[in-house]
Parts: structure tokens; C-alpha cells; sequence
């Protein structure tokens, strides 16, 4: 009986090649298409069901996992949720995910390459993985400022520490509640997200970065002052024409020179000083004198001061535009921040904090350190400049105008007693019979503190009256006079 | 038959000592790693778990070396660590469920307790089982007791249905597959009955297409097994148990007669009956359309379980997520229909190879036993056990693996389950006791040596 039995082998040799060939195929040939496949949860098990690590505010965690016991294996949740979650962004487990969650992804769930020792380190101990912490650069006090001071309007703060770029304070409003999405109610969820997103107001955009971007209005002034003061021919006694009405070249139409249709003039004899026109922010002075300086000075500062560039700190910013190939007409208008002049708050916070660090822009950053579970770190902020658009000495001119427009112009309302503060407001109009957006962009320092704001209160109207208060406050949390 | 075969007669006791202790700490290792995986912390009970395996691993060493000290030492060490592996895995799958809630399992307690019993009927084999040609007084009262056994789902009132196939009994909310133990039965009944009528049976009938065929004559013991077969198949609707009882009856048959038109026919004979399945009944049809087109949206849903079981095969990838760290609970039955793929998402392939290997050696090492026996019945008995492993592992993995439609199987010594772990554990004690038997000096019949017989029962008279 022993052929047989060498038969069966045989046999049972080829259903086990069988075996062997199916199985490869299964976890080796297939397995991209597999783990590719639409209705293959474990993809998103294995993405959602790590422990994930904490996003941190001054030593506080706003956005922390904890195990759900059920499916996911662990809950996201935000606290405090709608102030930070234009930052944070959302981890959901239905619509992915957004913010610092999507841009530092791979440090928050462990995966980043920066990490690979510490995974290592990890499966060798038996230890299950876990994610870095990521600390954001924000100071909570003037985040809180931030968005009570702005209290639900629709706008946006942004403030930075001139000198490293670092973040103080990022808010957009009105904002939403991420711990709605982060739900594993996946009904709930889908209904949370059709709601934000039919909202006309439309929470899930962050403002300070990104969306429709704002028309700057008089806030602008500072770019064409700076590529004025860049340019040589001007300084801050430099008498310029500043007529109450203007009749744009080549068009029809006629600037007055303030809002309102007041046509007063700048100064006696239809001319002032720059630093009287900034101050009073005179609309016929600056549209003469961006026309005088020219579109390649104008666009080379404003390229200078971050305009046009695309950053990732580490979340998106959609660059900040000036329109191309200007007729002088249009230069007129773009020189008081109107026609096609788009920006963030966050590039006018860039432009304050350049004044105040001598001329130089840091590239903004929002996170301060990354750190592994038990602490040690793995990155840190290192200031980075981005561009020098004007020399210490003109951005010495800058800060004195500026400081003469809070003491004695449209910015006095962001005055704070034994804060040197410069400033400069905006009335940005936007749309036919729309209530102007409201700006304030400027800088307070005291000693070594320095802080770049820029404020924006979407139809806030005059800027000198919205937004120039809640700039007061943002910086008096973080110089604390 | 009987081959002088080429061993010296060593019983290599130590080598199985020493496999042995291999295998538990290899077992227990998986259980820890379990337990670390899933919550960072080594298994509370670990300590008492160690010293249990390793006290049934010596008390089985013990024993072999009082009652079979010559058997095969891979066997045993095989066996255990199979067992071990599918406790872990037991515990992986019950963990995840825990952690994550998608559905619930039973601890591993449940098949550590069936373990235990496991182990003492294997002992409880090799310690009253003397000889296994006492089998073969049986061999009636087996081919009784295994049809019965395999009918009793049937019974109204007992019988119960899964999956759409009426294959368990359950008493008093202990719910048991019966046809584990028919297993069993049937090889013995078939070996016995295969022997005494092998001649009969080999002889030469009319030639068609080159291959001799059976006298007519000779087809009723067939058409008989056939029948059984298919009532199986039409009554308790199941594919793979039924494949089994016949696959297992025409390979001892082609082993007892050396006629390859056995196979021949038996593979024709089962062929209708396969097309009557898988056109004419629902849940057939419908695992026919999940081993063609499981992944496509229109069938996605109906074969739920096949399509997690991939998922959790490409999740594993080539070195797999590692145990405790997969997520088997998103498979129905992780634990035990699919528990090779368990293995596969947290071993790996690589994993799921050595489970493989693990299997082919175990068949191996029957079919070893087989050649080295010198009496026909052992010879059926230890080629019918080995081949119907074998069968049953190409059944179940290749179901989940889509080498074939699935079935109602599960995997021998891993798979979540009391009846079939004992039952293996059975055969795992008689394919020991067989495999002493093809290594004891006393069966080996070289010239001169004139080897002492007389302590020993005399062989029975073959028909």
C-alpha cells in the first residue's frame, strides 16, 4: 500500500501548494487593491485606532485621545473646541481630517519618519505606539482675548511675535464645535457637517488664512508707505498732494479723500506730510503716491512682505494678492487697498510685525515643539526670515507715523497706557450697498515684548470704532503693561 | 505491504522533550504577546496558563515514554503548539471584541478547559489502547455509531442550524458537532471494512478508456458511502462535510486497493451532486458567487464574511500586524471559521506559512506512520486520519483563501470549538499509539535479527 500512500502525498502536496500560492496572493499580490478597497474599515481602523498624540496650548492639551471602547478604539475631543478649531481643524472619522490634525498627521498619530527611532524603541519595550504631542506656539490669554473680544461677529485676529513669527494668537469666527465631527455617531456627524457646511456663514473656513480673502482698504497704506519710504525719494516730512477730490487718469470716476464722500483736504494747500496723511489717512495722498512710486515698487515691497507666497505654517496660507499690469487708475485704487488687492490677516499681521522687527518678516510658524510621549523633543521652532521689504531706518520712519496715528488719528482706541502702539486702520469696501469691512493692523511693544496684530470684523464698518478695540485687547494679554 | 523499513530503533524521546518545551513556551510567548498587544500588559492569569500547558506537556511526555516509547516525537510537540497558537489567537480575537465592541466571543478559558480534556483523552488513548488492532474488533460498531453521530443534527429538538447548515447538535445549551467524532468512527470502519474486502475490491472489471474498472459487482460498499454522502449534503446541507465523509472513503479505498479508477470514479460520483449544491440550494449558491465575485458592490453585502476575512489577509501583508495589534473582530467568526484568518492579519503571510507547514508536517508524519506499520488496518487507519487532516485544512483555508466555495469545516486543533478540539486530540493520541507501532523494533522484519514477538498479541489474520 505504499504507492498509494506516496500518491496521497503527493496529493496533499499540490492542495497545500494550492494553499500556499492563495494565501501569497491574498497578503502579497492583492494586498494594495485590498487595503484599497471602499468598504475596507480597517484602513480607517488602523488610522483611528492609534493613540493618538495631544495637541497643546501653554502646557494645556485642547485636543487629547482617550480609548472609546468601541470600534475606533479612541475618541478625539477638543476643549476648549470652537476657539482653537480653526487651528486644530477636526479628526473625523467620516469626513478625515483638517487643520494642525491634517498637516501634522503623520507627528500626531507617530507614523512621521522623525519618529522612527522612538517607534523602534516603542515596539522593542512591547510598548503600544503612540503619537507626538504637538505644543502650538499660541498664547491662550490672548487666543481667549482674541475671541471674546471679537464675541461671535464674523472676522478675524491674527497676532504674532515680530521676532520669530511665532503665533500668538489665531481666531475665526463664527467658528464651530470640532468635537461634533470627532463623534463616532456617524449619523450625527453627517448631519453636524451638512448643517456647517449649507451655513451661510460658513464656520469651517479659517478666515486668518484662507477663504475669500479680504480687500485691506486703508489698512494698505502701510504697504505703499513702506515701498515709498523704500524707493528713496520719500521720508516721513516728504510733502505730498493730498487734493480733496481726485479724478482717477484715464476714467470717469473720482476718488474723495475720505469715506463718506467728505472732500476735505489733506492739509492747507491741498498737500501734507506723509506721516499727516497716514496719520489722517488721507485717500487722494496715497493714491497719488502709489501712482508716483510705481507698480514694481509696489508689487517688489509687497513680495517683500510675504504677498504672493505660499506658506505652510505648517497649514495652508493662500497668498495674499495686488492685482497685475495696472493702469494708473487702478494703481490709485489698489494704493488704498481696493480694486484687486486680496489679503489674509495673517499677511497683515506679517506687514505690522516687519515694522517692529526692524524691517525684517519672519515666516510665521504655529508650532512650538514637538514632543514624543516621554518628552523628549523632536523639533523646535526655529525663526526663519522670509523677506526684508524695508531697511531698520525706514521701518523706524514706519513705527513713528504709525505711532502718531494711534496717539492722534483713526487709531487711538488701540492706545495702551505705557505701550508704545502704531497702528493703522482700515474701512475696506467690498460691495454695493454692503457695510464696509472693518481693519485694524498694527504693533505694541514694551521693552522686550513685541506683537504684531492685525484685526478684521467682516462689515464692522469704521475700523478706528471695531477693530482697532479688540487689537487693544489681544495685545494688552499678551505686554501686560 | 508490510515494508521493511529503514528505522533504527530509536525512541528519541528527548527530541520530543525538548519539541515539546519548544512548542509551550512558543504558545505561551503568543498568549503573553496577546495580552501585550491588546492592553499593554502581560495576560493576569499568564503564570497559572505556563504551568498548566507545561504540566500537560510533561504528563504527556511522561506517558508516551511509559506506553509508546517509541512513537513519532513530532506528533505531540505539533499538536500541542497548534493548540496553544489557537488559544492565543482565542484571546486576541476576545480581547478585541472587548476593546472594541463590534461583536462578542468567549474567552479562551472555554478552549483552555477543552484543552485539558483534550489532553486527557489523548492520554486516556495511549494508556488503554495497547494495541490498535483492537480498533479493528470495532469495526461495525464504528460504521453504527458514525452514521448515527452524523445524523443526530437531524433530530428534531437536538439538531441545530448555523450559517444555513444543520451540522451541530445541541443538549441542554451545550451545543456540539457531532460529525468530529463520526470522523473518527468512519476512519476506523473504513479501514477496518477496506482491509477485509481490499482483494475483492482490487479485482479487475471491464476496461473502459484504458482504466480497468471495478467489477459491477464490487460498487455497492461505494454507492453505499456515496449515498450517505449525499444525504449529508441534501439534509444537513453541507458542501464540506460531506466532501470530507466521501473524499476520506475513496482515498482509503484507492489506498486499500491500489486502483486508481476508485479515485476516478469517486471524483465522477461526487461531481453531480456538487452541481445539484451549488445551482438548487440558496446558501450554496450563494457561497459559489462569494468565492467567484465576493469584492463586487452587487455581492459585497451577502459575503460580508469572506470579504473582512481578505481585508484582514492584506491588513496582515507580508510580516503582519502582530498578535494583539490586528483587528480580527471586524471578521464574523474570527475565532473560529476564519480564525486562519486571524492568524494571517497578525502573523502575516509568514505566519500563516509556518501554520501551513505546521499542518503538512503533521500529515507528513501520519502518512510516515502508514508506510512504517506492518498491518493493512493501521496502514488505512493512520493514511485515512493524515489524509482527512489534510482534506480538512485544504477545506477550510482554501475557503477562506477562495481556492474553493466556503464551508462549514474548522481548522483541527485551532479553531474555537470543544467537540472538534477533542476529537482531534483523539486522533492525535491514535496517530500516536500508530505511530509506535511503525517504530517499534518488533515491527521490523529484517533477516537474522528474529525479533521478539512474544510479549505481543498476535497479529490478526487478514481476510
Amino acid at each position: 500500500m505504499n504507492k498509494p500512500l506516496r500518491h496521497v502525498w503527493l496529493v496533499v502536496s499540490v492542495l497545500f501548494v494550492l494553499l500556499f500560492t492563495s494565501t501569497t496572493y491574498f497578503q502579497v499580490v492583492a494586498q494594495g487593491r485590498l487595503n484599497a478597497h471602499g468598504q475596507n474599515l480597517r484602513t480607517t481602523y488602523n488610522e483611528y485606532g492609534r493613540h493618538r498624540g495631544p495637541i497643546v496650548v501653554d502646557g494645556e492639551a485642547i485636543a487629547t485621545s482617550q480609548a472609546s471602547g468601541d470600534t475606533y478604539g479612541y475618541l478625539r475631543s477638543y476643549d476648549p473646541g470652537a476657539m482653537y478649531a480653526p487651528i486644530t481643524g477636526y479628526y473625523s472619522v467620516v469626513y478625515g481630517f483638517s487643520g494642525i490634525e491634517r498637516a501634522l498627521n503623520d507627528t500626531l498619530s507617530g507614523e512621521a519618519d522623525a519618529l522612527f527611532y522612538h517607534r523602534i524603541s516603542d515596539i522593542l519595550s512591547g510598548k503600544q505606539g503612540r503619537g507626538a504631542s504637538v505644543e502650538l506656539t499660541v498664547d491662550s490669554e490672548a487666543q481667549q482675548a482674541a475671541w471674546d473680544a471679537l464675541d461671535g461677529r464674523r472676522g478675524s485676529v491674527v497676532a504674532l511675535d515680530p521676532e520669530t513669527g511665532a503665533v500668538l494668537a489665531m481666531v475665526s469666527a463664527p467658528s464651530y464645535d470640532p468635537n461634533r465631527l470627532a463623534s463616532h455617531d456617524t449619523t450625527a456627524v453627517q448631519e453636524s457637517w451638512s448643517e456647517l457646511n449649507d451655513d451661510p456663514e460658513r464656520p469651517l473656513t479659517n478666515r486668518a488664512i484662507g477663504g475669500d480673502l479680504y480687500p485691506p482698504g486703508s489698512a494698505f497704506k502701510l504697504v505703499v508707505a513702506s515701498a515709498a519710504l523704500e524707493s528713496g525719494d520719500y521720508t516721513t516730512d516728504s510733502v505730498i498732494p493730498g487734493p480733496g477730490t481726485f479724478q482717477l487718469p484715464n476714467s470717469s470716476s473720482v476718488m474723495n479723500n475720505f469715506s463718506a464722500g467728505r472732500t476735505d483736504p489733506c492739509g492747507p494747500d491741498d498737500e501734507s506730510t506723509l506721516a499727516e496723511a497716514l496719520r489722517q489717512s488721507c485717500n487722494t495722498s496715497f493714491a497719488k503716491l502709489g501712482i508716483s512710486v510705481g507698480e514694481d515698487q509696489l508689487a517688489s515691497t509687497a513680495g517683500e512682505f510675504g504677498f504672493g507666497q505660499r506658506l505652510e505654517i505648517p497649514l495652508s496660507v493662500t497668498p495674499s494678492t495686488l492685482g497685475t499690469d495696472l493702469d494708473d487708475a487702478q494703481l490709485a485704487t489698489t494704493s488704498i487697498g481696493q480694486y484687486e488687492t486680496r489679503v489674509t490677516p495673517l499677511q497683515m499681521a506679517m506687514v505690522a510685525g516687519a515694522f517692529a522687527n526692524d524691517g525684517v518678516v519672519m515666516e510665521p510658524q504655529l508650532v512650538e515643539a514637538v514632543r514624543t510621549g516621554d518628552l523628549s523633543t523632536v523639533a523646535e521652532l526655529t525663526p526663519k526670515e522670509l523677506g526684508q521689504p524695508l531697511s531698520a531706518s525706514n521701518a523706524a520712519q514706519m513705527r513713528q507715523m504709525m505711532v502718531g496715528a494711534v496717539e492722534d488719528g483713526t487709531g487711538t482706541a488701540a492706545a495702551i497706557d505705557g505701550v508704545e502702539v502704531g497702528g493703522k486702520t482700515g474701512t475696506a469696501e467690498w460691495g454695493e450697498d454692503r457695510a464696509p469691512h472693518s481693519w485694524y493692523v498694527g504693533y505694541g511693544q514694551m521693552d522686550e515684548k513685541k506683537i504684531a496684530v492685525a484685526v478684521v470684523v467682516e462689515e464692522g464698518g469704521y475700523g478706528s470704532r471695531t477693530a482697532a478695540p479688540i487689537a487693544q485687547d489681544v495685545m494688552e494679554a499678551v505686554i501686560k503693561p | 505491504m508490510a515494508t521493511i523499513v529503514s528505522y533504527t530503533a530509536r525512541p528519541r524521546r528527548l527530541t520530543q522533550a525538548l519539541l515539546l518545551a519548544f512548542a509551550v513556551v512558543t504558545g505561551v510567548g503568543a498568549y503573553a504577546l496577546v495580552g501585550l498587544g491588546r492592553s499593554d500588559e502581560l495576560p493576569s492569569g499568564l503564570m497559572t496558563y505556563g504551568i498548566g500547558a507545561a504540566v500537560l506537556a510533561l504528563a504527556l511526555q511522561v506517558v508516551v515514554m511509559w506506553r509508546t516509547p517509541y512513537a513519532d516525537p513530532v506528533i505531540l510537540p505539533l499538536v500541542v503548539l497548534l493548540n496553544l497558537l489557537g488559544i492565543a489567537m482565542i484571546e486576541s480575537v476576545h480581547a478585541a471584541n472587548e476593546n472594541y465592541g463590534l461583536r462578542t466571543s468567549a474567552g479562551a478559558d472555554r478552549q483552555m478547559l477543552w484543552a485539558i480534556v483534550g489532553v486527557l483523552l489523548c492520554i486516556g488513548v495511549l494508556l488503554f489502547l495497547r494495541d490498535h488492532r483492537r480498533l479493528r474488533r470495532y469495526t461495525w460498531i464504528s460504521a453504527v455509531t458514525g452514521a448515527v453521530l452524523l445524523l443526530l443534527p437531524l433530530v428534531p429538538g437536538i439538531g441545530s442550524s448555523r450559517n444555513g447548515s444543520q451540522i451541530w447538535i445541541s443538549i441542554a445549551g451545550n451545543s456540539f458537532q457531532p460529525a468530529e467524532l463520526a470522523k473518527i468512527a468512519f476512519a476506523i470502519f473504513f479501514a477496518g471494512y477496506l482491509v477485509s474486502r481490499r482483494d475483492t475490491l482490487a479485482l479487475a472489471g471491464p476496461k473502459v478508456l484504458g482504466i480497468h474498472l471495478p467489477r459491477w459487482s464490487d460498487f455497492g460498499p461505494i454507492l453505499v458511502a456515496w449515498g450517505f454522502a449525499m444525504a449529508v449534503l441534501v439534509f444537513q446541507t453541507d458542501l464540506g462535510t460531506s466532501l470530507m465523509f466521501f473524499g476520506l472513503f475513496v482515498v482509503m479505498l484507492y489506498v486499500a486497493t491500489d486502483r486508481l479508477s476508485w479515485l476516478v470514479i469517486g471524483a465522477i460520483m461526487f461531481l453531480p451532486p456538487a452541481v445539484f449544491a451549488a445551482t438548487q440550494m440558496g446558501h450554496v449558491r450563494t457561497r459559489i458567487t462569494c468565492w467567484l465575485d465576493p469584492l463586487s458592490s452587487a455581492n459585497y453585502s451577502s459575503c460580508e464574511q469572506i470579504n473582512q476575512g481578505l481585508f484582514g489577509l492584506a491588513n496582515g501583508g507580508i510580516t503582519g500586524a502582530g498578535l494583539g495589534e490586528g483587528r480580527p473582530d471586524v471578521v464574523p467568526h474570527a475565532e473560529s471559521d476564519f480564525i486562519f484568518a486571524s492568524f494571517a492579519e497578525e502573523l502575516g503571510m509568514v505566519g500563516a506559512f509556518a501554520l501551513l507547514l505546521l499542518y503538512l508536517l503533521l500529515v507528513q508524519r501520519a502518512i510516515r506512520a502508514a508506510v512504517g506499520i506492518s498491518d493493512g488496518f493501521g496502514t488505512l487507519l493512520a493514511g485515512g486520519l493524515g489524509f482527512v487532516i489534510a482534506l480538512q485544512v485544504f477545506v477550510v483555508v482554501g475557503g477562506v483563501t477562495r481556492v474553493i466555495p466556503l464551508t462549514g469545516l474548522t481548522l483541527p486543533f485551532l479553531a474555537a470549538g470543544g467537540s472538534s478540539l477533542v476529537c482531534n486530540w483523539i486522533i492525535a493520541g491514535i496517530l500516536v499509539r500508530l505511530s509506535d507501532a511503525a517504530r517499534r523494533p518488533a515491527a521490523r522484519q529484517v533477516a537474522g535479527l528474529g525479533a521478539p514477538t512474544a510479549a505481543r498479541p498476535a497479529p490478526e489474520v487478514m481476510a
